[in-house]
């Protein structure tokens, strides 16, 4: 620790510090546009200048280290002061420099009033200008369908630049000329393909990067605001869904160091018109092969009667990766009173097993614990598909360097570098029998991690796949006391929470594969569940948000809400519990899903006892304890890995899949959504066209 | 300083690769630098690709010599539009002439070479002359201050020009027999005109 006085008060802090970082420590605002704490310093806006005292010239405290300070003559304390007319007149000039050139078009641009340039100019700017001169016109770029560019607004402090080649891992955005003439932009305007891009509207300290898709659509303060967390992957980033009135304008991201950092994918943040087309705003029924629209009560009078004609055993429930797990509870509740046993949420046909126990499908390192790992062996999954915020995290770990990756399964670019081990479990089985190399170098690590993707289960030798993997774990050292280094990845927001609370077939259930068998089930609900083709024959309930396949294929359709339109318990990938608040209401006649299933089971004769959210939330509580510590993670038990990894099983020789061939497009919602399909058509004739070359 | 942009693609060759000879350089090159900062060779290798392209940068060139070094072909492009000694777009087949500007040469009469860059190539600079052999653009200091006015065509200087020899060393290129670089008068590189005036009385 290292002693420095700021502003006349002395602050002990690391000697790696900042000054900036003293000076926060200390209690001083230090204004900035080119530092950000999460990227490299570049020091070149130069509006963080301090007074440090032997130095000439105020220094830039950003990129100032407090160990590079001279203490005084008799070993005093270096002094920095924060507040003095010196200082003050230092950013006065950075301010006018920088609003010489910056056109005065606050009334039209999209960053006013969450602008840094303007709040900050409100403390350093003067009220006019000595610059006679023309300003800067500078031509605005194409760089993408998800940013806009109004490029006479930027200040130059490349934010941008370095987001896309540190954090995202792509490096498309570069600055061209000098001087007064540099220009950021991509290679000769090229669309930018990283999944992380959206993150430069957010990073970009003036309106030169916007928000393409809600350009022109609000002003910030007119926007009611919640806090919630995000359903588009596994991984249950923290967002904040922006409303006016019942309309979601935009969803930004919240800071949340154990899960997003400050990072959303753009799917998270572009869905939005998603939530506003394809809607299903009130209940249909199937008659003469066509969908009619209906009341409540005639569809639950239909339903009731199909039910009742039905055998427990002949009824069946398949959860998507949209539920919160107040939905799956009450309608698993429902139909458990009606002696159903038929309920799968691995629609996919995933080989997860809760009785197994929780650690065999946790991400038990957890994301934050990535960065504590030294050693990463990938099987069967894109991260960077699958959960882009999460490969942000790996790529920061293997940014500060030993961090040796190695990839089983289709080969991709990860944004980072990695041994490739093969495709297939041949090559897991390999890795876990130690007899290839990098099975020693996840021996020599101190915390290896295993990431195995969710899909490399949805095979048919699913469970020997996750044996193995659990093997290879527990072999080469990744399962060890104080540290559990065996990860599922999973793609559904909803699976984790479904498994906590068994919305797996009973003792004498069957699976959804099973389920969607022709002439096995009399009656299916489909709560969300778009991925699954039921063949004709079952009665089919689909109670979901959008016109999409399980819509398609209804019988009875009942319009339920989605993710910012109630307040829902999300599980993580981690286990971590997280609450999605509501920021608006459903459309139409639709209503909460929880709500649905409490109003049915009145009609079909099996009356759920709760007749609010916070008793339904009661019951659930009380079956599963573990839910109610929001933000927080129940451990796994590792012994359960070893007893997964003993259970054996055979596995196939054929390679691992990716499940996210197209990542603008994994769930209804994104299927509904303009914003997502053009993103994902740009997509497809990037890898067209780079697979002409 | 302007805004840089590479030329518009009617005036791009389809394709770029360095010569065999050439590749073999920029091997060498890339070895000076240790594994993983091949980056380095960046300005060496885009300054062979101009001049094998015949002394301008082409957009082609840029992405060949990002994908050589492994990187981000914005990168290059970065350091191509930096550095305005890399031509993006076509010059003179047989000469670019870079016009000093800086003060000695404008006091010692730039601007009058200019005039006859105005009058013999294009009245704008980075314009080809219409047999498209010439083109001209005034540049800063190129550090022959005592011999000035002076120009830079390719890799040589001329130094010490008058309008009227300025001429001559066009006529030069122009009919395929460049004068010798150096200085146009009676000098050598940068000794007295007319001679040594000290230490005459030193033996050789």
């Amino acid at each position: 620790m290292a002693k420095i006085i700021i502003d006349g008060t002395e602050v002990d802090v690391p000697p790696e510090y900042t000054l900036l970082q003293a000076a926060e420590a200390a209690g001083a605002e230090i204004p900035r546009f080119c530092f950000h704490e999460r990227l490299s310093i570049a020091g070149n806006c130069r509006m963080c200048l301090v007074e440090l005292k032997g130095s000439p010239k105020p220094v830039a405290s950003c990129a100032w280290g407090v160990r590079d300070c001279r203490p005084g003559p008799n070993g005093e304390p270096p002094v920095v002061n924060t507040r003095t007319p010196l200082v003050r007149k230092a950013r006065e000039g950075v301010m006018e420099f920088l609003l010489i050139n910056h056109p005065l078009d606050c009334p039209i641009c999209d960053q006013g009033g969450e602008c840094d340039l303007q709040d900050q100019a409100m403390a350093y700017g003067v009220d006019s200008s000595r610059f006679h001169e023309n300003k800067r016109a500078v031509e605005d770029k194409y760089i993408g369908p998800l940013v806009k560019t109004i490029m006479n607004r930027c200040i130059h402090c490349t934010r941008c630049i370095r987001f896309s080649a540190e954090v995202a891992g792509v490096p498309e955005l570069g600055a061209i000329g000098r001087g007064e003439d540099m220009e950021i932009t991509t290679y000769l305007e090229h669309a930018m393909s990283s999944e992380l891009q959206g993150n430069v509207v957010d990073l970009c300290p003036v309106g030169a990067l916007t928000s393409k898709p809600y350009a022109f659509a609000a002003r910030p303060w007119e926007l009611a605001k919640t806090e919630t967390v995000d359903v588009m992957d596994a991984v249950g980033s923290a967002i904040r869904v922006d409303t006016r009135g019942r309309e979601v304008m935009r969803i930004l991201p919240r800071n949340n160091d154990d899960v997003n950092e400050e990072w959303i994918s753009d799917k998270t943040r572009h869905v939005v018109d998603g939530l506003r087309t394809q809607r299903l705003d009130q209940p249909y029924i199937r008659d003469n092969g066509r969908l009619k629209p209906a009341t409540w009560q005639q569809a639950f009078g239909v339903i009731a009667e199909h039910v009742k004609a039905a055998g427990a055993n002949r009824i069946g429930a398949i959860a998507g990766d949209l539920a919160a797990v107040e939905d799956m509870f009450a309608l698993k509740e429902m139909l458990s009173r009606l002696g159903v046993q038929n309920f799968d949420a691995n629609h996919d046909g995933a080989a997860f097993n809760p009785s197994l126990g929780r650690a065999t499908y946790l991400f038990n390192p957890t994301i934050a614990g990535i960065e504590q790992a030294d050693a990463l062996l990938i099987v069967g999954s894109n991260p960077r598909k699958e959960a882009a915020v999460l490969n942000a995290r790996i790529r920061k770990r293997w940014r500060t360097g030993k961090f040796p990756v190695a990839l089983i399964g289709e080969m991709a670019d990860l944004t980072y570098p990695y041994d490739y081990l093969g495709g297939g479990p041949d090559s897991l089985a390999e890795t876990a029998a130690g007899r290839d190399i990098f099975a020693d170098t996840l021996r020599k690590a101190e915390r290896p991690l295993v990431l195995l993707g969710a899909s490399a289960l949805t095979r048919k030798d699913g469970s020997g796949v996750a044996a193995l993997a659990a093997k290879a774990a527990v072999e080469l050292g990744a399962v060890k006391d104080g540290w559990n280094g065996f990860g599922v990845l999973h793609t559904g927001a909803a699976r984790v929470g479904a498994l906590d609370i068994g919305f797996v077939p009973g003792a004498s259930g069957i699976s959804a594969a099973e389920m969607a068998m022709p002439g096995t089930l009399d009656v299916l609900f489909l709560l969300g569940a778009d991925e699954v083709d039921v063949p004709p024959g079952a009665f089919v309930v689909y109670v979901g948000t959008h016109g999409d396949a399980g819509a398609h294929r209804a019988d009875v359709i009942l319009p339920g809400a989605a993710y910012p339109e109630k307040s829902g318990i999300y599980v993580n990938t981690e286990g971590r519990v997280q609450i999605a608040n509501r920021a608006s209401f459903p459309p139409g006649d639709a209503r909460e899903d929880w709500a649905i299933f409490r109003a049915l089971s009145d009609v079909l004769g099996a009356k759920l006892p709760y007749d609010s959210l916070a008793a339904l939330r009661q019951g659930l509580f009380k079956a599963h304890p573990h839910l109610q510590r929001i933000g927080q993670i129940a451990p796994g038990d590792a012994a359960d890995i070893r007893r997964l990894a003993a259970q054996g099983g055979a596995t196939e020789k054929a390679p691992f899949r990716s499940p996210v061939e197209d990542f603008y497009l994994t769930n209804p919602i994104a299927r509904a959504s303009a914003v997502m399909a053009e993103c994902s058509a740009l997509a497809e004739r990037r890898t067209a066209l780079s697979a002409a070359e | 300083m302007s805004v840089r942009r590479v030329a518009p693609p009617e005036l791009q060759p389809k394709e770029f690769s360095f010569t065999a000879e050439n590749a073999d350089w920029a091997k060498k090159q890339i070895a000076k630098y240790p594994p993983g900062r091949q980056q380095s060779a960046i300005i060496p290798l885009l300054w062979r690709a101009q001049e094998q392209n015949g002394g301008w940068l082409p957009e082609a060139a840029i992405r060949h010599v990002a994908d050589i070094l492994e990187m981000a072909h914005i990168r290059a492009l970065e350091v191509a539009t930096f550095y305005t000694m890399f031509l993006l777009e076509p010059c003179g087949k047989k000469a670019h002439v870079q016009v000093c500007g800086t003060t000695p040469c404008m006091l010692r009469g730039a601007h009058d070479l200019i005039e006859v860059c105005k009058r013999r190539i294009h009245e704008e600079p980075h314009h080809i002359s219409a047999d498209g052999n010439f083109s001209w653009e005034e540049v800063e200091c190129l550090g022959a201050c005592v011999n000035a006015p002076m120009v830079l065509i390719w890799n040589d200087t001329y130094e010490d020009l008058t309008p009227a020899s300025f001429e001559k060393v066009l006529d030069g290129f122009a009919n395929g027999q460049p004068v010798k670089p150096g200085p146009q008068i009676d000098r050598q590189f940068g000794a007295p005109v007319g001679g040594p005036t000290t230490l005459k009385t030193v033996k050789a």
